[in-house]
C-alpha cells in the first residue's frame, strides 16, 4: 500500500544518509506522506492517544524506578517517599498510577472499534494479533505492577493470580515456583516482578514497532471497510491531515488524563491498597483494577465442574479462553464484509457485546453471592437438625415466632435464625454474560457471516464522502454489494 | 459539523465521567461503589461547615491543622505512630506549622521545637550502649511502643494501625475518622460487646455474631478494640481559642490526618487548574488548524 517512495533527499549529508541508512526515509514514508484514508473517524484516534500513553507510561515509570525500593520491608515506605520527598514525585507517582488505567480505557476503544469495524479481517489479521499480543503484554505488565507498592490489594492480588497459574496442569506448579521464586510471595516475588515490570514495556514498545509495520503494510482500515482503490481519490497524506486530527484529539484526552492525575488520583485506586501488605490478613473483598474486572467476573462466573475437569480450572480456561478467542477471530467471523455498518444484524449484536463487556465489569467488582435485586422481602430462616440429625429449615415472617419456635426445639437441634433472602444473584448475570462473550465469537459472528444480507456499500471511499451521498438501495444488486474480499 | 459535535460528546463525557469519579472516590471503587457503601453501614457524618479541603479548589485550613496536631500529639500518638512523616515535613509550604520567613522547613524554630519534645532510641557513638536522644527535625515521628509484638501486649492483642496515610487507606477518609472518633454511641439493646472491646456505628465491622435480635436488622458498624479517644470537651487546649469540643477535636484531627495522608493536596489542585487550561486553550488552537487543514477535502 505504502507504493514507491516519494522521499528526496535534499542536502549533501541526507543524500549521504540516504545511500547508507534510509531511516530518513523511512520517517517520511511512514509518518509524513504515508497515504491514509481520508474517512477516518475520531475511533481512529486511539491508535496515537496509545503511542503517547506507552510513551508517557515508560518516562514516568523510568523516574519512579530511580526511587522505588524493591523490598517488602521498604517498598510501601518508598512510594510514599516518592509521593512526599522527591520533587515533583507525587506528580509522576501520580501520573504513572493513573496513566495505567488511562492506557486501558484507549486500548479497549481501540479494540472495540476494531472488533467494529472489521480491522481484523483479511489482509490484516497479522496486525490484530501482534495488537492481542500488546494486549496481553499490557495485562501481564500492569499486574505487576500494580503489586510493586506492596499494598494489601497488591499483596492478596497476586497470591489470586499465582493460584490461578499454579491451577494449570502439568506446567502450572513450575510457573507458579519460577513467579514466586519460592513457596510463598514475598522478596523474591517482588524482585521479579519489578524487574519484568520494567522489562516487559520495553518488549511491548518492539511489538508495537511490528504492530505499526504491519499497519504500513496492509495500510489503514476505514470505517466502511472498502479497500483503498484510487491513492489520489481515497486517501491523504498522513501528514499534515491526521497528524493534527489524531493531536486534537490527543489533546482532548490529556485533559481526561489531567482531571483524573489532579483532582480524582485515587478514584480509580482501592483504600485497601494503602494499608501496607499484611500476609496474614486477607481483605474483606479481594478485587483487581477495574480493568481486569470482566476477566474476574469470568473466572468466578465457573462454580460446577464438566466431567474431570473441576470449577477451578475450567474458571481458569475460560478466563484465559477469552483473550485467547481474540488471537482466532480473525478465522472465526466468516463475513466477507469489513465494516458492521452494512451489517445491520451483526451491529446489533456488537452493540449487546459491548454491554456484556461493561456488565461483567460490573459483576467483576460485585460478591458473586450478593443480590442486584430482590424477589421478595427478607424472611426468616430457622436452621436445625432433627431427631435424626437431618437439616431442616423453616420459614418464617416476624422474628418472635421464630424465636418462640427456636425455644420448643432441643439445645442438640443447634437451631439458628439467619436472614433468608431471594434474589437475582450477581453470579447469574455473569454467567449468562460470560456465555454471550463466547456465543458472540463461537456462534454469533461465524454463523451470520453466512446467513446475513449486507446492506449495499460504497463503491469507494471517495464515493462514500462525496457531499455524504451514500450509494442507493437499489444499486445493491450491482458490484458495489460484491463481496469486497477479492479487492 | 459532526466534528463540533463530536468534540461536544468528548467534553459531556468529560462533564458526566469527573463527578462519577468523585461519587467513586468517596464510596470505592468506580463499580464497586455499591459493596462498600453496605460495608459501611451508613453514611459518614460532615462536621458543621463541612470540610475546607473538598472540592476543586478546596484546600486545609492552617489553624486547623495546628489544632489537630495538637490532638494527634496528645491524644492519638499515645498509641500510634505516624512513620512515613518527619517532623520537618510540619513545617513544609501547606503544613501546619509553615512559616514564610523559614523557606528550609528545618530551620523553623517551632518544627524544631516539636522534635525536641520527642525522645528517640539511639546508639551512644562513646560507649556503644543504648541510649535516648532528642529529636531533630530531619527525624521521622517514632512509635510509641518498641516493636509490634510490645503494642499488642498493651492493647489487649490488638495492633494500633500507623496513621501517616489513615485518611486515605479508609472509605470515606476525613469523614471516616470524624464519623468514628464521634460515633462511640451506646449499644443498641439486644448487642453483646465483648470485653475489650467497644461498639462504634461506623466500625467496618460486623455485628451479627453478637447481635441477638432479628438478623435482618442487626446494628451497623462493629466492635474495635480501641476506647473512646476523645471522651470530654476541653481534653485538648486549644491556642486560638476555638472551643475543644468533641466534635471540634475530631473535625481538626480528621482534617490533620488528611493532611498527613496527601501533603502535596494544595500544590497538586493548582497545577491541575494550569494544566488543564493549557490543554484547553491548545486544544482549542489544534482543532482551528484542523479545520483550516482540512477545509478542501472532503471526508
Amino acid at each position: 500500500m505504502s507504493g514507491p517512495s516519494t522521499y528526496e533527499p535534499r542536502t549533501g549529508f541526507t543524500k549521504w544518509l540516504d545511500a547508507r541508512l534510509p531511516i530518513i526515509r523511512m520517517g517520511y514514508d511512514g509518518l509524513v506522506d504515508f497515504p491514509t484514508p481520508k474517512n477516518l473517524n475520531y475511533w481512529w484516534t486511539f491508535g496515537g492517544i496509545l503511542a503517547i500513553c506507552l510513551v508517557t507510561q515508560i518516562l514516568t515509570g523510568v523516574v519512579l524506578a530511580m526511587h522505588y525500593v524493591a523490598s517488602t520491608d521498604a517498598a510501601f515506605a518508598s512510594v510514599e517517599r516518592i509521593r512526599r520527598d522527591v520533587d515533583f514525585g507525587w506528580l509522576i507517582q501520580n501520573i504513572h498510577a493513573t496513566g495505567a488505567s488511562m492506557f486501558f480505557l484507549a486500548v479497549y476503544i481501540h479494540m472495540f472499534r476494531g472488533l467494529y469495524y472489521g480491522s481484523y479481517k483479511a489482509p490484516r489479521e497479522v496486525l490484530w494479533i501482534l495488537g492481542c499480543v500488546i494486549y496481553l503484554l499490557m495485562m501481564a505488565t500492569a499486574f505487576m505492577g500494580y503489586v510493586l507498592p506492596w499494598g494489601q490489594m497488591s499483596f492478596h492480588g497476586s497470591a489470586v493470580i499465582t493460584n490461578l497459574i499454579g491451577a494449570i496442569p502439568l506446567v502450572g506448579p513450575t510457573v507458579k515456583t519460577y513467579l514466586m521464586g519460592g513457596p510463598a510471595i514475598g522478596d523474591p516475588t517482588l524482585n521479579r516482578f519489578f524487574s519484568l515490570h520494567y522489562l516487559l514495556p520495553f518488549v511491548t514498545a518492539g511489538v508495537v514497532v511490528l504492530h505499526i509495520w504491519a499497519l504500513h503494510v496492509t495500510g489503514n482500515g476505514n470505517p466502511t471497510g472498502v479497500s483503498v482503490k484510487e491513492v489520489k481519490k481515497d486517501t491523504v497524506p498522513f501528514h499534515p491531515y491526521y497528524t493534527v486530527k489524531d493531536g486534537f484529539a490527543i489533546l482532548l484526552f490529556l485533559i481526561l488524563f489531567a482531571a483524573f492525575v489532579f483532582y480524582f488520583p485515587d478514584a480509580l485506586g482501592h483504600a485497601d491498597n494503602k494499608i501496607e501488605a499484611n500476609p496474614l490478613q486477607t481483605p474483606a473483598h479481594i478485587v483487581p483494577e477495574w480493568y481486569l474486572l470482566p476477566f474476574y467476573a469470568i473466572l468466578r462466573a465457573v462454580t460446577f465442574d464438566v466431567g474431570p475437569i473441576p470449577a477451578k480450572l475450567l474458571g481458569v480456561i475460560a478466563m484465559f479462553g477469552s483473550i485467547g478467542i481474540l488471537f482466532v477471530l480473525p478465522w472465526l467471523d466468516t463475513s466477507k464484509v469489513r465494516s458492521m455498518r452494512y451489517r445491520p444484524f451483526a451491529r446489533q449484536l456488537f452493540v449487546v457485546f459491548v454491554f456484556a463487556c461493561i456488565g461483567l465489569g460490573f459483576c467483576g467488582a460485585n460478591n458473586p453471592d450478593d443480590l442486584i435485586f430482590k424477589f421478595r422481602d427478607d424472611k426468616l430462616a430457622l436452621n436445625y437438625a432433627d431427631t435424626v440429625g437431618n437439616p431442616q429449615t423453616e420459614i418464617f415472617d416476624n422474628f418472635a415466632t421464630a424465636r418462640a419456635r427456636q425455644q420448643t426445639l432441643p439445645a442438640t437441634a443447634g437451631a439458628s435464625i439467619e436472614i433468608s433472602s431471594a434474589g437475582f444473584k450477581w453470579l447469574w448475570l455473569a454467567q449468562g454474560l460470560s456465555a454471550y462473550y463466547f456465543i458472540y465469537f463461537l456462534v454469533v459472528l461465524p454463523v451470520l457471516g453466512v446467513i446475513e444480507k449486507p446492506k449495499a456499500r460504497p463503491a469507494s471511499i471517495a464515493d462514500s464522502v462525496h457531499k455524504r451521498v451514500r450509494a442507493p438501495k437499489a444499486a445493491s444488486a450491482g458490484p458495489v454489494a460484491m463481496p469486497q474480499h477479492a479487492e | 459539523m459532526r466534528l463540533a459535535k463530536l468534540a461536544a460528546a468528548g467534553l459531556a463525557a468529560l462533564i458526566v465521567a469527573t463527578p462519577l469519579a468523585a461519587t467513586a472516590q468517596e464510596h470505592g471503587p468506580a463499580a464497586g461503589g455499591a459493596e462498600e457503601h453496605a460495608a459501611g453501614g451508613h453514611e459518614f457524618k460532615i462536621p458543621a461547615g463541612g470540610w475546607s479541603f473538598e472540592g476543586y479548589t478546596g484546600s486545609y485550613d492552617q489553624n486547623q491543622l495546628q489544632r489537630g496536631y495538637r490532638v494527634y500529639r496528645e491524644v492519638c500518638s499515645t498509641c500510634h505512630g505516624m512513620k512515613l512523616l518527619s517532623f520537618r515535613n510540619l513545617g513544609v509550604p501547606g503544613g501546619p506549622f509553615e512559616d514564610p520567613a523559614f523557606a528550609n522547613p528545618n530551620d523553623n524554630p517551632v518544627v524544631k521545637t516539636i522534635a525536641a519534645e520527642f525522645l528517640l532510641a539511639s546508639i551512644d557513638s562513646e560507649t556503644g550502649d543504648p541510649s535516648e536522644v532528642a529529636g531533630k527535625t530531619s527525624d521521622g515521628f517514632p512509635s510509641p511502643y518498641a516493636n509490634e509484638a510490645a503494642a499488642r501486649a498493651l492493647n489487649g492483642g490488638a495492633l494500633p494501625p500507623d496513621l501517616s496515610v489513615i485518611a486515605k487507606a479508609r472509605h470515606g477518609g476525613a469523614g471516616y475518622i470524624y464519623s468514628l472518633l464521634t460515633g462511640y454511641d451506646a449499644p443498641p439493646a439486644g448487642l453483646t460487646v465483648s470485653p475489650g472491646q467497644h461498639y462504634n456505628a461506623y466500625f467496618a465491622g460486623d455485628t451479627a455474631a453478637q447481635w441477638g435480635g432479628d438478623p435482618r436488622f442487626k446494628p451497623a458498624g462493629g466492635f474495635l478494640a480501641m476506647s473512646p479517644p476523645l471522651i470530654r470537651d476541653g481534653q485538648v487546649s486549644f491556642d486560638d481559642g476555638t472551643p475543644s469540643t468533641i466534635p471540634q477535636m475530631a473535625a481538626d484531627v480528621g482534617a490533620f490526618l488528611s493532611w498527613a495522608a496527601e501533603p502535596k493536596m494544595a500544590i497538586r489542585k493548582q497545577m491541575g487548574v494550569a494544566v488543564i487550561a493549557y490543554l484547553a486553550i491548545l486544544a482549542l488552537l489544534v482543532y482551528l488548524s484542523y479545520r483550516r487543514i482540512w477545509r478542501n477535502v472532503e471526508h
